[in-house]
């Protein structure tokens, strides 16, 4: 049982990945190329579907399929690589994903929260061995911030807002 | 200057209770240095050759007295007694104890100050002309801008793991003080034919490995516009830059590789776009950055002639270290932090505290770092120059050699960082032993020497009329020289004049370059221009025709 944090609580996955299960209509996450190799036959797949990005997968490709996922997991292969925070940013506001934005790979730390939440991640898969109380705490470590961003800090205290939509 | 609220205050304390706590998880072994590494150096710390470093930030180059204050006491309690200034208008800490840090970024919290983004591969410290608000050149005062770009790039959620370190310099000046040409991102202040002000916007500018000049991507970038502006450039930077090999992943190759027409299509398409969801900045908050760096409440003074009847030294002192200023009555005075037989930019914790107390008495209570590592007093009042002079003077701070070749910009070099291929401190001391002479150093005139102690180019070897760069040779230190590079207003990257010197031929060959130039000079001519006429061929001949010996 893989345990992840959704919007602050540490709960049991109910996604799988390709592979993961044999169940024909449970939630299921594929990459973006099979996605695309056959996004007909995905489409009609009874049951919530999923797609996993590459960090160099162009997320504006997504545009037409979004409304058929219900998730979208960005992959941090690693601490240094930032290219997510960019797609997570992008799919929450050019593309109105509303769905489940998750976070998935090493590089999904703690010391990331505070960034990951604030480009629209409300999913976090943690990296292996990484303590899920202490990811939590580091929810709410900030109570500020100088950008819009999560709306769990208040509008109120932030600066330099985009204009009203 | 900008003084914290609440909120801002908030911030650096939470910024230290997350440190603190990172900081004692590496201690206790939970996380490897690896895993620790981007995280201290997001906070300014370094693991050099004998320590850490603490790299402190200082926004755009502005300090209070009591901030001053603060790091003098920073530097005895925590370190050995002094600090150097670097060419980023930063303060380096060579000694500090790792299991330290987390209680002097706690100090530095407590006087509004922090050392968040000074190193790792996000926007570092955005830099300014340590003239602004009193050059007499000044089309706008670009601090409020500084301050505003200081805050936007602050933990930025999306653009804090960046493929390298990234840059940004703002001029308001004609004369390029900032040496924005070489950054990063460089923004020149400048006025639409309407009068609306905003930005030119040079893109792709850097030292280091494959030095290049910014490309302009946008003669006027409309003011309310900005911040939507950089998010622009750093989303396609951060989606697009290379992050496969280290020495190609900073911005300047993107925009090599794209040519700038493409890069700057991309740029302005992604900004079209992404504009929407960006900051604007709004009249109101520009109006409330800009107060807070009104100017400060000048007496109705007039120019005077202060020389007249004063000794020698005090007459080259007034030359070669005081400045114009806008307001009538007042100079800006350099704090020569380049005394013969010291390290450029180092300074002592009793000499802050001598700066810290001059400022408050004579220029409002402020100071400003110089990215050629020096000081400055701002806004000091012309009849009080004399006394300013002698209590300088008898600090060590009044050597009357700014803008000559003894003011050396050198980094730490060997002696103290890591990446360093050759020392860089040696070579000062003996550059300023052979030219100790001060009307010598007065008939040569203005000349830049910049010195790096490796590629990266930290002291901007690259744009000194001479520049010089420690390279290793076999385990061995060499040292490649550069001539007519330049990064004020004109900017050009030097010319390596052939093989590189061993340490000790390296003063000589300099004294050789400068007495070619003074054979060669035209009635007046500064070196720079004796260069640029004739090119770097017979200074070239002057280094090496005699001395067949060097490799």
């Amino acid at each position: 049982m893989r345990h992840i944090l959704r919007r602050r609580e540490i709960v049991t996955d109910d996604w799988c990945y390709a592979g993961e299960t044999a169940v024909p209509d449970a939630p299921l996450i594929v990459p973006l190329a099979e996605l695309r190799a056959d996004a007909a036959r995905w489409r009609q797949r009874p049951g919530r579907l999923g797609v996993l990005l590459a960090p160099e997968d162009p997320v504006e490709e997504l545009a037409d399929e979004l409304p058929r996922l219900a998730l979208v997991a960005v992959q941090f292969p690693n601490v240094g690589d930032g290219r997510g925070y960019s797609q997570g940013r992008l799919l929450r506001e050019r593309l109105g994903f509303t769905g489940e934005l998750r976070a998935v790979g090493a590089g999904v730390r703690q010391d990331r929260v505070y960034l990951l939440a604030r480009c629209g991640f409300d999913t976090l898969e943690l990296a292996a061995a990484e303590d899920p109380d202490a990811a939590l705490r580091a929810w709410s470590r900030y109570s500020v911030g100088y950008q819009p961003g999560d709306p769990q800090v208040p509008l109120a205290r932030q600066r330099f807002l985009a204009p009203p939509a | 200057m900008y003084r914290y609220d609440e909120l801002d205050q908030a911030f650096v304390e939470q910024r230290v209770a997350e440190f603190r706590d990172q900081t004692r998880r590496h201690l206790a072994g939970e996380l490897s240095e690896e895993e620790f590494r981007p995280l201290r150096l997001r906070n300014g710390l370094y693991l050099q050759r004998h320590a850490p470093m603490l790299r402190i930030a200082v926004p755009y180059g502005l300090l209070s007295a009591r901030q001053l204050r603060k790091l003098a006491d920073i530097t005895r309690r925590y370190d050995r007694g002094y600090g150097h200034f670097t060419t980023r208008q930063n303060l380096q800490l060579n000694w500090p104890r790792l299991a330290d840090v987390p209680d002097i970024l706690a100090e530095l919290a407590s006087v509004q100050m922090h050392a968040i983004q000074t190193s790792g591969n996000c926007v570092r410290n955005v830099t300014a002309d340590h003239l602004a608000g009193v050059a007499p050149d000044e089309l706008d005062d670009p601090r409020p801008y500084c301050e505003i770009i200081r805050q936007w790039a602050t933990l930025h959620p999306e653009f804090t793991y960046l493929p390298r370190k990234f840059k940004i310099a703002v001029s308001g000046s004609p004369e390029d003080r900032a040496a924005t040409e070489v950054h990063d991102v460089g923004l020149q202040l400048r006025r639409d034919p309407s009068g609306e002000l905003g930005f030119a916007v040079r893109v792709g500018g850097g030292l280091g490995r494959a030095p290049m000049i910014g490309q302009l991507i946008r003669e006027f970038l409309p003011l309310p516009e900005l911040l939507a502006y950089l998010e622009a450039i750093l989303r396609v930077y951060n989606r697009h830059g290379r992050r496969d090999n280290l020495n190609k992943a900073r911005i300047k190759v993107l925009v090599k590789t794209l040519g700038a027409a493409r890069f700057r299509e991309q740029v302005e398409a992604e900004w079209r776009i992404g504009r929407s969801h960006a900051p604007r900045l709004t009249a109101e908050d520009v109006a409330r950055f800009r107060a807070c760096f009104a100017p400060p409440p000048y007496a109705a003074l007039e120019d005077q002639h202060v020389t007249a009847g004063r000794e020698a030294r005090f007459v080259a002192w007034d030359r070669y270290n005081t400045r114009a200023h806008r307001v009538p009555g007042y100079r800006a005075v350099f704090v020569s932090l380049k005394a013969h037989g010291s390290n450029p930019g180092d300074i002592t914790a009793a000499q802050m505290e001598v700066v810290a107390a001059l400022a408050e008495r004579l220029s409002f209570g402020l100071v400003r770092t110089t990215h050629n590592q020096n000081l400055m007093l701002a806004d000091v009042p012309q009849s009080e120059l004399y006394g300013l002079w002698r209590e300088l003077d008898a600090h060590g701070l009044a050597m009357p050699n700014i803008g000559t070749l003894t003011d050396i910009i050198a980094c730490p070099g060997l002696d103290f960082c890591s990446l360093a291929n050759a020392g860089t401190l040696d070579v000062v001391r003996e550059i300023q032993q052979r030219f100790d002479d001060l009307d010598y150093l007065y008939d040569l005139g203005d000349i830049e020497i910049k010195m790096s102690g490796c590629m990266n180019g930290c002291g901007h070897h690259h744009v000194g009329h001479i520049g010089i760069l420690g390279v290793d040779k076999h385990g061995q230190e060499w040292y490649q020289l550069t001539l007519g590079g330049s990064a004020n207003g004109f900017t050009a990257l030097g010319e390596v004049i052939g093989p590189s010197l061993p340490k000790h031929e390296v003063a000589p060959a300099i004294e050789r370059i400068v007495e070619a130039y003074r054979s060669l000079r035209a009635d007046g001519e500064r070196f720079i221009d004796t260069i640029r006429r004739l090119g770097v061929a017979p200074f070239t001949d002057s280094v090496y025709a005699p001395h067949p010996a060097a490799a």
